[in-house]
């Protein structure tokens, strides 16, 4: 089952590698890794998720929280949440899959490729990925994936 | 407060002081110059000129081990930092609280490959519990301040902090301002025990036929030996200790089983794998504790008191987790068992502390080597120990290495007090015992510190025998030479037919006599039986000099008990012959 963690640490240097190499040090497998800063720019928000059972995923989440510069942690997939991922993906113009997306995927054409951006889950983008195959798309790209909480909670140092 | 202006390297040095450093251990360079100038022009900080870095951090260590206190190292950049990094493994694996200053290329040549340039914050990242790079001359107070309580708070380790060398110019000065507290957002180690589940804690212990205390690190670490010896006299059950857990609780107490795990006693062990509740307390559930965690003390409840929440159920399932410093959670546990009408079931525990002295009857260690004489012989490196015990009545404070020479005297010298063993159980670093016997010394120099080692490990730090002349460090060197790396060779012996690949030395080992001398100490020599109770008397008896007292033991002997690898933990080793299991 995928698991997906959140997790705001100090926006500072360092910080990042000892969150990245605290996965390889204790061998925790990392599906994807997103990080950006905040609207509060002391602060970055984290977000990984991985296919690693209960356990693993509980250690993974103390160990972070034990790293000095992380500030909170979340397991995002202990309630309801939503996730999303953004994919870029590049067609030659000539074996573009038209009935597969919309106009307003596209995000630029020219006479040779065209590139259209798809948001949706982990899962679905997968989906798209199989049916497009025979279009021969040339680039895929995905940003990994994003969580958010369902209910009123936040993760914020507000609370 | 002192607020005149200081340069960055004036500023550090005045924040160890006001941090009430007494020592610091350290080897300059180029990057650490303008630092070492602002040691040289105060009084309040000593500094200690090591032979080697690896003894700079070592001694630290050990000064912290010792005292309690952090401990403190200074290193160059380049070589000077990355000969600090076994140290800082060690303190890492071990919890130990120690700050390590290293000098820093200048802030405009880093990550241009320049001279002793190293990334230390890139390569120390693994093995401590934080570092900061200095960024502004006027951050350094701040920094140390942070650096401090970080490695002495929570879960205590090492931290790092990195100083290029343009930041300790002595031609800038700013005004010095030490800040009284630290506040950090991110980090709020556990101060209260979380002691919600006390109560179903002591309804286990009401409920336990076969109880075991089994204590790590940690109880020594926070100063928690008072409150564990309370617990286990009021309840009557047995106590283990780990291998860094000996002297939390007394070594010559009836209700000691030994240590326990790879070369734990017949009792500890058994009584591990029998128990139906274990209170496991600053102790982690290694893997030289519990051997395959599959079959680990099946029929046991599990009460997992630690610091760390990430140590609880890592290993091993915690039936009942309690996060927080062993000092408050034994108090709390305390309070709680002294408040309720106390129902234990006394009849099944006398039977139970029947049953351990049975298996000590049975297989327990033989604390009376030394009558036995030579055998066949030659002097048994435990009758070594043993005669080490005699002379010194048990209050030395002991260092070692890492091999046998440690697991024996872990096993023989029974250890009254807390802080009276010093040794590298985690990381298992062989060069270990010197210096950081030099850190204990000098926090005790009226007091006996004796390192065991051998032949193998004495040789990995020996360049510190000379940084032991400087400073008049009388230490007694205790080496158990069996001509061979002992513990490889054990392993080879047991596991690969008896082929010693590479763990001899055909006749290279120098005369560590003559050696001792050169660098101004005293050497013994004990190569007959006869002559060890003697030489050990000498040895102890030359209060103001180093001695290094070189014994030349049975090299054909063996450490038992030994759990046989990935099985549980009745499965033992007792001879070279004999087993547990069939």
């Amino acid at each position: 089952m995928k698991r997906v963690i959140a997790l705001l640490m100090e926006n500072q240097p360092g910080a990042l590698s000892r969150v990245v190499g605290l996965f390889s040090q204790r061998g925790y497998n990392i599906e994807t890794l997103v990080v950006a800063p905040t609207t509060d720019p002391s602060l970055s928000r984290l977000t990984m998720s991985t296919e690693g059972d209960e356990k693993v995923v509980e250690q993974i989440t103390k160990q972070l929280d034990k790293l000095i510069d992380v500030v909170l942690v979340t397991n995002l997939s202990e309630s309801e949440f939503v996730e999303r991922e953004l994919m870029l993906i590049k067609f030659r113009k000539d074996s573009f899959p038209e009935n597969a997306f919309e106009e307003s995927n596209v995000v630029s054409k020219n006479d040779e490729v065209i590139n259209v951006q798809v948001v949706g889950t982990s899962s679905e983008l997968d989906t798209l990925i199989t049916e497009i195959e025979g279009s021969n798309p040339i680039e895929v790209v995905r940003s990994g994936s994003l969580g958010i909480s369902s209910d009123k909670n936040t993760l914020s140092i507000e609370n | 407060m002192d607020k005149s202006n200081k340069s960055g390297a004036e500023a550090l040095i005045h924040s160890l002081h006001l941090e009430g450093v007494e020592f610091m251990f350290g080897y300059p360079g180029g990057a650490a110059l303008h630092i070492y100038d602002a040691i040289f022009n105060q009084n309040y900080v000593d500094h200690i000129l090591v032979r080697h870095e690896q003894g700079a951090v070592h001694a630290a260590d050990g000064y912290a081990r010792a005292t309690g206190k952090p401990g403190v190292a200074l290193v160059t950049s380049g070589p000077g930092a990355t000969n600090a990094i076994t140290g800082l493994a060690t303190a890492y694996m071990d919890s130990t609280p120690i700050v390590v200053i290293s000098g820093q290329v200048k802030s405009n040549l880093i990550g241009t490959d320049s001279f002793q340039e190293t990334d230390m914050i890139g390569i120390s990242r693994p093995i401590v519990k934080h570092s900061f790079l200095v960024q502004r001359a006027e951050d350094i107070p701040e920094i140390v301040k942070k650096a401090f309580h970080i490695a002495t708070t929570g879960r205590p380790g090492p931290v790092v902090i990195d100083v290029p060398k343009d930041l300790t110019d002595p031609e800038y000065k700013f005004e010095f301002n030490y800040p009284e507290e630290v506040n950090m957002r991110s980090y709020n180690p556990p101060k209260e025990g979380d002691t919600s589940r006390i109560k179903e804690a002591v309804d286990l212990i009401e409920a336990a036929k076969r109880p075991v205390i089994y204590s790590g690190g940690g109880v020594i670490q926070n100063d928690a030996s008072d409150e564990l010896i309370e617990l286990a006299k009021l309840l009557n059950f047995p106590v283990t200790n780990t291998l860094m857990g000996l002297g939390a609780f007394p070594g010559t107490d009836p209700q000691f089983m030994g240590m326990l795990g790879m070369h734990g006693t017949y009792q500890a062990n058994m009584a591990m794998h029998n128990a139906d509740l274990i209170i496991a307390i600053g102790a982690r559930f290694d893997d030289r504790i519990t051997n395959d965690p599959k079959q680990f003390s099946l029929g046991a409840k599990k009460i997992h008191v630690d610091v760390d929440p990430a140590s609880v159920s890592k290993i091993i399932h915690a039936d009942i987790p309690i996060v927080g410093s062993a000092k408050e959670c034994l108090s709390a546990l305390l309070l709680e068992i002294n408040s309720r009408d106390l129902k234990l079931n006394e009849s099944d525990i006398l039977e139970w502390n029947k049953q351990i002295s049975t298996w000590r009857d049975a297989h327990g260690l033989n604390h009376s080597l030394l009558e036995l004489g030579p055998q066949n012989g030659k002097i048994l490196p435990q009758q070594v120990v043993q005669s080490l015990y005699k002379e010194t009545n048990g209050e030395a404070f002991i260092t070692s290495d890492v091999g046998q020479h440690q697991m024996f005297a872990a096993q023989y010298y029974h250890f009254d007090k807390p802080r009276q063993w010093i040794n590298s159980g985690g990381l298992g670093t062989m060069g270990f015992g010197l210096p950081s016997a030099m850190g204990v010394q000098l926090a005790f120099p009226e007091s006996t510190v004796a390192c065991v080692t051998g032949e193998g490990s004495i040789q990995m730090c020996i360049q510190e025998l000379s940084t032991c002349l400087q400073y008049g460090l009388p230490i007694k060197i205790i080496n158990l030479n069996n001509a061979a790396l002992g513990m490889v060779r054990q392993w080879q012996d047991m596991q690969y037919g008896g082929r010693h690949s590479s763990s001899t030395y055909e006749n290279s080992l120098p005369d560590f006599i003559a050696l001792a001398e050169s660098y101004g100490h005293v050497g013994i020599k004990v190569a007959k039986f006869e002559d060890l109770e003697a030489a050990m008397k000498e040895c102890v008896s030359l209060k103001d000099r180093l001695v290094f007292l070189d014994v030349d033991v049975d090299p054909n002997e063996h450490v038992y008990p030994m759990l046989e690898a990935g099985n549980a933990m009745d499965h033992m080793w007792l001879g070279k012959e004999e087993k547990t299991w069939k």
